[in-house]
Order: C-alpha cells, then sequence, then structure tokens
C-alpha cells in the first residue's frame, strides 16, 4: 500500500501538484485511520493531506481514480477476455446489482442493445445511480470496441459508446416522460427548466460511469503509471493561452471570475496599507487623556491615496485573441482599483472599446462583444503594429498624461511592416508606466517578424505572459 | 522582596507540561479519541443540526486523530464557521474564536500587556514615594492593585525598587489574554476557531503558524505557556488571499463548496422550522440551477435558507413563477443577477397554465 502511495504522490507532482514531504507522511499517517476498503474514505483522506487548492482537484480527482481503481472485490475485471465475455463478467461478478445481470443478461446470454438501451432509460427514469453503474459496464463492454494494447485515447472509447447510447435521445425521452407525470400532461416553463437541469445531471452521472469504466480498463491494460501519464492536463494557472484547446479554454473560463474577485480584493487592501496619513493630533491627545496626558496612543488619518489610470491597447488577432480576451476581461473586472479604464482593440485598424465595458455589467458578456463589435480591420486583417499604434497617437495619444498606465498586449508579430516605434517612446514619454505583456515564450521573441525588442526599448518592462499565473502575478503588482 | 504568594498564578502558565510530547514518526500524541469514526462524526453533527458529507466528516475524524489543524477554504456562506462551531458544541467544548481582519497583530491575537493599568500603577507608586504615607496616597496605593500592603510590610512604607514594581506591572494581572493565548492555556477541553484568516498579513500568519506548530506560547516575563491537549483548530478563508505554502503544509485542508442538491434539501429541512418537503424539494432544485447560471454573486446556504424562510412566512406552499419572481432579491443580491435568472428561469411573465 504504501508503495502505492509513493507512486501516486510521484503522478501528483508529475501533474504540478507541490506535495512536499511532510504531506506525504502525513497521507500515510492518515491512511491508518480510513477503512482500506472504503475507496470513498480513502480518497477524501488523501485529499486532505495531499491537495491545498480547489485549483488542484481536478488533477488529484483523475490521478485517484487511475491509481486506486482496481482495489475492491467488486472492481474485478477479467481483462484479457474478449468483448461479449468480458460483459457478461462485469454484470455478473458485481453481486450487489445482480438484478441487473439477472434481469439484463438472462443468466449469461448478452443483453441486446435495445435491452440495455430501455433498461438505461429506466433507470435514469428512476434516479437509481447503483443500477446506472452497472449499465454503464455494459454498455462500455458493449460498444466501445476496446483492444488490448490499442494506442488510442479515453475520449475516442467514451464518444464511440455515448454515440451509441444516444445521449440526446434519452434526453427527450425522459423529458416526455417527465411531462407526461406531471398534472395536467404538461410542465410550466420553470418547471421545464428544473426538470432538464435534473435530467442533464442524471446524463452527466451516465456520462461519467462510463468514463470511469473506461479507465478502469484502459488502467487494467496499460497500467497505472502509463496512463496517468497520458490523462495528464496543465492546471489551470498554467493553461498556455496561445495553444489552449477548447477544454482548456473552458478551465480558463471558470477560472478567471474567482481569480478576479481575488485580486480586486488584494489591490484594495494594498492600496489602503500602502500609506498611512497623516498624524491627528486633536485625536492623540483626546486618547492621551485615559493614560494620564501621556500619548501612548498614536491617531493617523485614514489615507486617500490616488488611484492610477489605465490605458490598454491589445492586438486580438487570431493567435493572441485568448490572450487579449482574458487580459481584458481581469483588467476591467478590476476597474474599481483605477480611477478609469480605457481599451482599445487593433489588428491593423484600431478602435476604442472602452464604452461596451461601461455599459454591459457583466465582463464576460462585454469581452465577447468586442470581438464582434469593434472596427479593427484596416486593409486586410492581418497585425499591423506599425499603423495601428499610428492611428492610436493621432486620435487619442493626448489623453494620456503622468497619471496613466498604459499596457500593450500583443506578441509584436508585425508581418515585417513598419514598426513605427516612435509611437511608444512618445507615449513612454507622457505616461506614468508602459508595460508590454507579451503571451509568446521569452525565447521567441525577436525571431522571424517579432519586433518586440524594437517596441521594448521604450518600455518599462516587457513581460512573458503566457498562463494565468503569469497574469495574475503582474496584475498584482500594477497598482 | 516577597511579594510572590500574592502575585495570581495561572495554573497553566506555571504548571501544567505535555508529558510525551511525540509519538512514532514525530506525530504529537493526539490523545483519547473524540469521535469513533467518521459516521460517528456525521451522525453526531448531524444530531446538532449541521449536515456534513462524507469529505466534512472525514477531515474532521482526521483533525482529531493526526492532531492537525484544518484550513477550510469555500465561497462565503458554505458552512465553513458554522463547522467549528457545531464541532465544539458536539465534543462539549468552549469555542474560542478569533476573528481575522486586516491589521489584526499579536497584541490582540496572542497577549498584550494592560499598559494603561501598568501606567496607573506606576504613577500610584510615584505618589506613595514621594512623601510620607498621607491618606491620599495610601488611598490611591490600595486602589491600585491590593497588593501594595504586602510590599509595605517587606520594604518599609512605600519604599519599593523599580525591580520590584517592574515584576509586579509584568504579572499575570496585568496580561490580557487573547484567543491564541485563551485557547492554549485553557484547562477545560476547546475548539479554536480562526476565522476568515485570509484577511490578516502575512506577518501575522507567520505567527499563527508557529502557534499552531508548538501549541506553546512563551511570555518572556512570565514564562512558556503550554497547551494541556492540542486543541481542535478550525481555519476559515474566503480565498481572496492566496496562503503561505508553508501554513498549508501545516494543516488538513477541506474545500467547502456548495452542497449537492440532496445534503441542500436535508439543511433546508432541518433549518427552517415548518418547512414542507415539497418546497424544500423545490428550494434547493432552483438554487441548483440558479448556480449553472454565470452570477456575479451565485446564491450561498445562508441565502438559501433565508429564502426558504421568507417563503414559509408567506405562507407559500409551491413555488411558481410568479412568487419566485417577487421574492429572489432574498436570494440574488445584483440586479444583473435579478434580471438573468428571471430571463433564464422563464420567470419573466406568468405561468401559462
Ligand atoms: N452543512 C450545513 N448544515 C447545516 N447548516 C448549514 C450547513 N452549511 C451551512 N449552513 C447554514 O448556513 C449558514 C451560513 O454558514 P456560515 O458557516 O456562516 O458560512 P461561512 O462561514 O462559510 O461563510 C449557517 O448559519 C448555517 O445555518
Ligand atoms: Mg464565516
Amino acid at each position: 500500500m504504501l508503495e502505492l502511495l509513493t507512486g501516486f504522490v510521484e503522478e501528483l507532482r508529475a501533474a504540478g501538484l507541490p506535495v512536499s514531504l511532510t504531506e506525504s507522511i502525513d497521507a500515510a499517517a492518515a491512511m491508518h485511520h480510513v477503512p482500506m476498503e472504503d475507496r470513498q474514505a480513502l480518497k477524501y483522506a488523501l485529499a486532505a493531506t495531499l491537495v491545498k487548492s480547489a485549483d488542484h482537484w481536478r488533477a488529484f480527482d483523475t490521478a485517484f481514480e487511475v491509481f486506486f481503481s482496481l482495489r475492491g472485490e467488486r472492481y474485478g475485471i477479467d481483462a484479457g477476455s474478449g468483448n461479449s465475455s468480458a460483459e457478461t463478467a462485469a454484470a455478473g461478478s458485481d453481486g450487489q446489482e445482480g438484478a441487473v445481470g439477472a434481469a439484463g443478461a438472462g443468466g449469461g446470454s448478452p443483453v441486446s442493445a435495445e435491452d440495455l438501451a430501455e433498461q438505461l432509460y429506466r433507470a435514469l427514469l428512476f434516479g437509481d445511480d447503483g443500477r446506472l453503474v452497472a449499465l454503464a459496464r455494459m454498455a462500455v463492454g458493449r460498444f466501445a470496441g476496446m483492444e488490448p494494447g490499442r494506442p488510442v485515447g479515453g475520449t475516442y472509447y467514451l464518444y464511440r459508446t455515448l454515440r451509441q447510447l444516444d445521449m440526446d435521445g434519452l434526453r427527450g425521452r425522459l423529458l416526455d416522460a417527465a411531462r407526461m407525470q406531471a398534472p395536467g400532461g404538461a410542465l410550466s416553463p420553470l418547471e421545464e427548466r428544473l426538470m432538464s437541469d435534473e435530467m442533464q445531471q442524471r446524463l452527466t452521472r451516465l456520462r461519467n460511469a462510463v468514463e470511469d469504466e473506461i479507465r478502469r480498463r484502459l488502467v487494467a491494460d496499460r497500467g497505472a503509471q502509463a496512463l496517468a501519464r497520458s490523462l495528464r492536463s496543465p492546471l489551470p494557472e498554467e493553461i498556455d493561452f496561445m495553444h489552449a484547446t477548447r477544454d482548456e479554454l473552458l478551465a480558463l473560463q471558470r477560472a478567471i471570475r474567482p481569480l478576479s474577485r481575488k485580486l480586486a480584493v488584494r489591490l484594495a487592501r494594498k492600496r489602503r496599507r500602502g500609506r498611512t496619513g497623516p498624524l491627528d493630533f486633536r485625536s492623540t491627545v483626546r486618547h492621551s487623556l485615559s493614560t494620564g496626558g501621556v500619548p501612548v496612543d498614536l491617531r493617523f488619518r485614514p489615507p486617500h491615496p490616488a488611484k492610477p489610470e489605465l490605458v490598454v491597447i491589445a492586438d486580438i488577432s487570431g493567435s493572441v485573441a485568448s490572450f487579449a480576451r482574458f487580459t481584458l476581461h481581469l483588467v476591467h473586472a478590476l476597474s474599481d482599483q483605477f480611477s478609469k479604464v480605457r481599451s482599445f482593440v487593433f489588428i491593423d485598424g484600431i478602435d476604442e472599446v472602452t464604452e461596451i465595458f461601461d455599459r454591459s455589467d457583466d465582463v464576460a458578456e462585454a469581452v465577447h462583444r468586442v470581438n464582434t463589435e469593434a472596427d479593427v480591420v484596416w486593409v486586410d486583417g492581418h497585425s499591423d503594429y506599425g499603423h495601428a499604434l499610428g492611428v492610436f497617437w493621432e486620435r487619442w495619444g493626448h489623453g494620456i498624461t503622468s497619471r496613466t498606465s498604459v499596457l500593450v498586449l500583443g506578441d509584436a508579430r508585425n508581418n515585417y511592416h513598419a514598426p513605427q516605434a516612435w509611437v511608444l517612446q512618445e507615449v513612454g514619454l507622457r505616461a506614468r508606466h508602459l508595460y508590454w505583456l507579451n503571451p509568446e515564450p521569452r525565447s521567441y521573441w525577436g525571431s522571424g517578424d517579432s519586433v518586440v525588442d524594437v517596441y521594448g526599448a521604450h518600455c518599462d518592462e516587457v513581460v512573458e505572459v503566457r498562463n494565468l499565473r503569469q497574469l495574475e502575478h503582474f496584475v498584482s503588482q500594477l497598482t | 522582596m516577597t511579594s510572590e504568594a500574592s502575585r495570581p498564578v495561572a495554573p497553566a502558565a506555571r504548571g501544567s507540561e505535555l508529558g510525551e510530547d511525540l509519538g512514532p514518526l514525530g506525530f504529537p500524541d493526539p490523545g483519547p479519541a473524540r469521535f469513533a469514526g467518521v459516521d460517528d462524526v456525521r451522525d453526531q453533527l448531524a444530531a446538532a443540526g449541521y449536515l456534513a458529507d462524507d469529505a466534512i466528516a472525514g477531515v474532521v475524524h482526521l483533525a482529531d486523530r493526526l492532531a492537525k489543524p484544518v484550513l477550510i477554504e469555500g465561497p462565503a456562506g458554505t458552512g465553513k464557521t458554522e463547522l467549528a462551531k457545531s464541532v465544539a458544541r458536539v465534543t462539549g467544548s468552549r469555542l474560542v474564536r478569533l476573528q481575522c481582519y486586516e491589521g489584526l497583530d499579536e497584541s490582540k491575537a496572542l497577549y498584550e500587556w494592560n499598559y494603561r493599568k501598568q501606567l496607573l500603577r506606576i504613577q500610584a507608586q510615584q505618589v506613595l514615594d514621594a512623601g510620607p504615607a498621607s491618606d491620599a496616597s495610601s488611598t490611591v496605593a490600595s486602589a491600585s492593585g491590593g497588593d501594595s500592603g504586602s510590599g509595605r510590610a517587606s520594604g518599609g512604607p512605600g519604599r519599593l525598587t523599580w525591580r520590584d514594581v517592574e515584576e509586579d506591572i509584568f504579572s499575570e494581572e496585568f496580561l490580557l489574554a487573547r484567543p491564541l493565548l485563551q485557547a492554549i492555556r485553557s484547562t477545560e477541553p476547546v475548539v479554536l476557531l480562526v476565522d476568515e484568516v485570509d484577511r490578516v498579513e502575512l506577518e501575522t500568519e507567520a505567527l499563527l503558524l508557529e502557534v499552531l506548530s508548538e501549541y506553546q506560547v512563551s511570555i518572556p516575563e512570565l514564562g512558556t505557556v503550554r497547551a494541556q491537549r492540542i486543541p481542535l483548530v478550525f481555519l476559515t478563508s474566503n480565498n481572496t488571499r492566496e496562503l503561505s505554502e508553508a501554513l498549508k503544509r501545516r494543516c488538513l485542508y477541506l474545500h467547502l463548496d456548495y452542497p449537492t442538491l440532496e445534503r441542500e434539501r436535508a439543511i433546508v429541512t432541518s433549518r427552517v422550522p415548518g418547512i414542507g418537503d415539497e418546497l424544500a424539494d423545490q428550494v434547493a432544485r432552483i438554487v441548483r440551477s440558479l448556480r449553472t447560471l454565470e452570477l456575479k454573486k451565485p446564491p450561498s446556504v445562508s441565502e438559501t435558507l433565508d429564502w426558504a424562510r421568507t417563503l414559509v412566512l408567506l405562507g407559500i406552499e409551491q413555488v411558481d413563477a410568479e412568487n419566485a419572481r417577487a421574492t429572489l432579491h432574498v436570494l440574488l443580491k445584483y440586479r444583473s443577477d435579478l434580471e438573468r435568472a428571471a430571463k433564464e428561469l422563464e420567470m419573466t411573465q406568468t405561468d401559462g397554465r
């Protein structure tokens, strides 16, 4: 068991979790206090000692399911056998859900596809989770077409199975059934919505059960270590803006809200603490009366720190678009921390989008609208930093003062146009601070058509911002 | 001087010592078990009105067995503070609460000397020293502490050296014990709650870490105070700031998120007197659906309870679009959230039927 734990901890570290030696010792100690056969209790005991951030839960969860999936009698698996016998084994070996095996497999003969679909539908309708799991296992055996040693990912098998299960069809049937049961044979719009959320949740449980079963079989085939390695995915704060997959973009979207809330509080505090106000003489004297006139307690007036002004100029063309989106989102979610935030977006043309943010009270929605409403194409829709910056200076340059901090966002890949670096020189001279945030790895800077070094010469700093962690770090130092 | 006898000494300050400190593997002795197991934690908490899931019950059980503090993180109103209170209740412990805020420092968290009282004591001594024991001065002296009698008996009329005075004013009598010290030197069982720890600055966090590693406090003027038994400790955080790695390493970690439908329904049923099962179910389902929307401030458990109470108060037995819309402001605090909720949950017009 201790060996298993060691491997597990190594996997967590490889996935990016900062597990210390103390914590792994704690985990070993914790295992003594949970009954070994209780997988759920074991999971929470390990989580309590090894995972110290909610963002790391997913990575932990995946690794746990892989490493500890084969424990317990009833999880026995007949990995070597072909599909049809694996399926009866899955149904039969399950003492607890024996009813399903008996009703479905009819004492050993494989269940028909129609039968399986019907039983699944009924299990979903009655919310019978135990049955659902048993059926999901059968469905994988029947539909996933898993073969030992085949080098395909779990998602391939997942989609193969789900397609056969016809999730949309199931959802429709379930909702119909709910409507039939309602008094009058119909649901009110509110009830309709609640019911649809409920059915969605049950279908998600089915999907998870299918995923679990596929994972279990893959572990049996390839071994825990190898599988965990292939399932590893970056933690949300480490996802690369420029190469995020669709799922990763969703994870980023989920992460950005709590992050902006957290940053807002931190910045507000920092500003308040930054300076102490002047001595309040009257109050000090008044308070000294209780100590016989000795001014033991010095009283200060509350400080009034000034909020800086922010101007953001963002390239929103193709490869850097999501970087711009998340940065704009964060900055505008923090707009209370600045006296004013103005935003400009460009490709080869440039447009001010401040108003889109001001008008909408939902930042995510505003960011979305920026992409559709801003007028940013001038000639051909390929980035032209020089032209965009030139127009910016001409039309809005006078708005920059010694209270303004300017952020330019982009990879500075200028398609070999003229950089017009003099604009940044002017901006830099006038503004309080000028920063360039580049989503490319530092080692790429200046290669090919990147002119970031030319611009960088006029900036206070060029900062590499490839992921949320770096973005958070930069923004938290901004005010 | 020999005022030793008259000075009150806290039993915990001088007397008690933890016997065998460290067990095998360097773990401190957790003492006799407070719970019989995970299920016992869950049952006891449920009996006290707190409905725990496997993760919550599991971590409380471990905290007891490993004698480690628990760091609870999660959105506001999900039952973090309430968990600590409930654990105190079921274990028959006194709850000692350190409410954190920005600017909280050692003197408010651990202890400080009552300097006003010390100053008065010194001034009284000056009066005493200034002249022969006139009526006025002896009144002041006896008012200042009551041990002037013993001082005079041994050292002549009012003649105390500065060292005597110093020793006197740094005695137990002038000490203000703050929650951390209170918890450490308590002779009865305590649960220590360090609430909203994310609000304090890093230095104060370091102080906490020190206390939670040693379970002892040393006061230079008085000596070292040790806990008789390591108390159960809960730290809560709304996650407005990343806590230090060191503190996290020291603690068991529990992320308290919004409860599942089933648990929230049970919480509503147990906390809202007079609510029917059907209404409790509806409330929990609507709240769950609301939380799937991208709201600025998703409803918390306490808001769910407020809403359920409101519905009961208004005599509503079944939620429909109309009465939901009319009472939704109890649940959601932003106007944009209210609008979005009404639109998404089809509450904008009255029911078709
Ligand atoms: N699991 C639970 N069982 C019973 N009541 C709960 C539970 N979780 C939350 N509550 C209720 O929610 C309210 C808010 O909880 P609280 O502990 O103050 O939240 P937090 O400290 O997380 O902000 C409590 O007063 C309690 O009534
Ligand atoms: Mg609280």
